[in-house]
């Protein structure tokens, strides 16, 4: 999924380098935000727990969730936020161009786009991975057991070449069925078209909703690809770097020192002294982003720490139920790790 | 010999010639191979309709606010009544809802008036309809003037989009289209060869390219901190598009007009404009009509392009509804939905077509 149409996307990015060399030397992307009054934050144009309008007409998800912790950063206020729904394809020239301050939508992290695209990857939101969904009466336990399985497919995406990869490693055979849309590749496992249906396990859990029973379909424990996704930004601006990538460290630092969204305001009168940094009472350590002392609170108050982000939007508190994981803290022995506000 | 004459009283014609059942056995029923055929359709109408409507209807589920109300045996019509609002106004924010509502109001009504043939002042009517509304339309939709609350465009969404996107589109490509088919059959050559160009360039490159030129590539030609409005790169573009599928539309009408027409006008030392605007085009347009509307029933649909812009237009707000992790599961009513709206829309316009040409049909059908 996060791979999807990868070819055409290099083939824009290089043209947009070509042609828009003047785009991406852009700093003070701060001052142009503060005279905007909101940040513009390019999402997902719908993926399940990620980006999408709710009920009401707003946009959720644990993207959407970093786009306004940046903001409740900048501005005190998660809600000065405009929303660009993007796709796959033009994600990276919108950022390029400065459409869009800051890209958070499903990305992973690679060499090629980190390095080769003019733009700077601000830290992980997500560790994500492809995995497998098998119905539960097939009694297979791990991945090393599918030798001669028929695997449903999404077309467009690297999934088909990752699988491939995984099976020949390990020498064994698979024969891929390829589909579509989600809809059809779920319709393809439900109609018994094939025994496994592989994607990144973030998407995994929102096709097993969509099962007619989803209690008889299970995530098989293993990954195959590593896919960290996080917000993207313009290279050659410092400031707004260090901006969106402390927002999301200041979540996993309150996180890891029990600061919520609930308990943050008696928090403030907290002796610890890496709370008191924090939160802003000890110090000023917005100043060097160009912020104000109370940015992290700002974000914990409004947004949350990154557990409540994780559980309302794609965790247990969230229909996709994903259980932490590899995107636990370090302390729990994930690896979601924030240096500290010193 | 005195033959009594007597008339014998009129009957009405045997059941077997009038009537439904006459009907049914010379349409339905006429021989054995008709007849098996028949039964063969109604058996396939039964396989397909029972359980389309017991899925539709009687095992659908209609009221509720989450999944938990829908018991998954039939449609889930609880979803799309969640959503109604999203899928007409897009996220347009709840308590400027009144706004729309006005515009969609007033152009019901404006399009009821030039619709109705009774209605005087058709001409004062069409012309606030073309040149009026939209300026009224933008103030309000926009927002910004006399103390509106400003509303970006990237709000805007659902049916009231498609409806924006479609009514500008078909109402900037007619004149447009026109001048290019004048210009395409003119006599001077740079005029010619411009229109020739323009509308072959254009008619060549698919739509979704020239939608997705527009939301990729352009913004790497502007200047840094100049940007275009989305809505409005998009608009551009099924304009020049659609344009240029006008043009060759309106060419078909020009060339059913004998020459003799206008020859005739230019001999009553009639010039140019004159000759095209009371002799040629009046005469043109009306066999036109079925091209026109054609090409405005494909554009309306066509429309549903620019969800890959990130525009939210019907179809692709009803997908962003299907993305969220609260709904997931049910496509297959979202997509039912937009599909009938989308045939409600076509399908009225397909049948005003045909009042009109029935309207202005006045000895020139061929």
């Amino acid at each position: 999924m996060s791979y999807k149409n990868n070819k055409l996307v290099m083939l824009t990015s290089v043209a947009a380098l070509v042609l828009g060399a003047t785009s991406t030397a852009q700093a003070a992307t701060l001052d142009d935000v503060k005279q905007r009054g909101v940040v513009q934050c390019g999402v997902s144009d719908g993926l399940p727990g990620f980006s999408a309008p709710n009920d009401q007409g707003e946009w959720q998800g644990i993207d959407v969730d970093v786009c306004r912790a940046v903001a409740a950063a900048v501005f005190g206020d998660s809600e000065a936020v405009r929303y660009v729904p993007l796709n796959a394809v033009e994600r990276f020239t919108a950022l390029q161009s400065g459409e869009v301050d800051v890209l958070s939508r499903n990305t992973t992290w690679t060499t090629t786009r980190d390095t080769t695209l003019g733009l700077n990857f601000a830290g992980v939101t997500f560790y994500d991975g492809q995995g497998f969904l098998i119905s539960s009466d097939l009694g297979i336990s791990s991945v090393q057991e599918l030798d001669g399985a028929a695997i449903c497919i999404q077309a467009g995406t690297t999934t088909e070449l990752n699988v491939a990869d995984y099976f020949r490693a390990h020498e064994m055979q698979f024969d891929p069925i390829v589909f579509d849309t989600s809809e059809q590749t779920v319709g393809g496992f439900e109609a018994g078209r094939c025994d496994v249906l592989t994607s990144d396990t973030s998407q995994l859990a929102a096709l097993r909703i969509q099962l007619s029973d989803p209690s008889g379909a299970m995530i098989l424990p293993e990954v195959i690809s590593k896919e960290p996704l996080g917000p993207v930004v313009r290279q050659g601006d410092d400031q707004w770097f260090n901006i969106v990538k402390w927002s999301l460290f200041a979540m996993l630092n309150a996180e890891e020192l029990g600061i919520s969204s609930e308990n943050v305001d008696e928090m403030t009168n907290s002796e610890n002294p890496n709370i008191a940094r924090l939160l802003g009472q000890d110090g000023n350590y917005g100043e060097g982003m160009g912020l104000s002392a109370d940015w992290a609170y700002n974000i914990i108050s409004q947004v949350g720490n990154y557990a409540e982000i994780y559980d309302r939007n794609v965790g247990l508190n969230s229909p996709l139920e994903i259980e932490r994981g590899v995107n636990a803290l370090w302390t729990e022995g994930g690896l979601q790790y924030a240096p500290p506000v010193r | 010999m005195i033959h009594n004459h007597k008339t014998i009283e009129a009957r009405p014609a045997p059941s077997s010639t009038i009537g439904p059942i006459a009907w049914l056995r010379t349409n339905l029923f006429s021989g054995p191979i008709n007849t098996l055929f028949t039964l063969l359709a109604l058996y396939l109408l039964y396989l397909l309709l029972v359980p389309a409507i017991q899925w539709a209807l009687i095992n659908a589920d209609w009221i509720g606010t989450s999944r938990e109300d829908c018991s998954r045996e039939g449609a889930c019509w609880v979803f799309v009544n969640a959503r109604i609002g999203q899928f007409i106004y897009g996220l347009y924010p709840r308590d400027e809802l009144w706004r729309v509502n006005v515009i969609f109001a007033v152009f019901a009504i404006l399009v009821a008036w030039l619709a109705i043939p009774r209605l005087p002042l058709k001409r004062w009517v069409a012309a606030v309809t073309l040149i009026v509304f939209p300026i009224f339309v933008y103030f309000l939709l926009y927002g910004g003037y006399f103390g509106l609350r400003v509303v970006e465009t990237h709000r805007w969404g659902g049916l009231m989009l498609t409806l924006v996107l479609a009514v500008v589109g078909m109402v900037a490509a007619l004149p447009i289209g026109t001048l290019l088919a004048l210009g395409r059959r003119s006599h001077m050559p740079i005029v010619k060869s411009f229109s020739v160009v323009f509308i072959e360039f254009w008619r060549g490159v698919p739509l979704i390219t020239v939608l997705f030129m527009a939301s990729v590539m352009l913004p790497l030609f502007m200047p840094t901190g100049v940007s275009v409005d989305r809505l409005v790169r998009a608009l551009i573009g099924i304009t020049l598009f659609q344009s240029a599928y006008m043009a060759e539309v309106v060419r078909g009408g020009l060339q059913a007009i004998p020459r003799g027409q206008e020859e005739a006008a230019a001999a009553l030392g009639m010039g140019y404009w004159k000759r095209m605007g009371l002799i040629v085009l009046p005469q043109a347009l009306k066999m036109m009509i079925p091209g026109i509307v054609n090409t405005f029933i494909s554009l309306f649909k066509d429309t549903t392009l620019v969800m890959i812009i990130g525009l939210f237009d019907l179809l692709g707000i009803v997908q962003a509804a299907l993305s969220d992790s609260r709904w997931l599961g049910f496509a297959l009513e979202g997509y039912v939905f937009a599909g009938l709206m989308f045939w409600i829309f076509c399908f009225s316009m397909s049948r005003y077509s045909q009042y009109l040409e029935r309207k202005l049909h006045t000895g020139h059908k061929r």
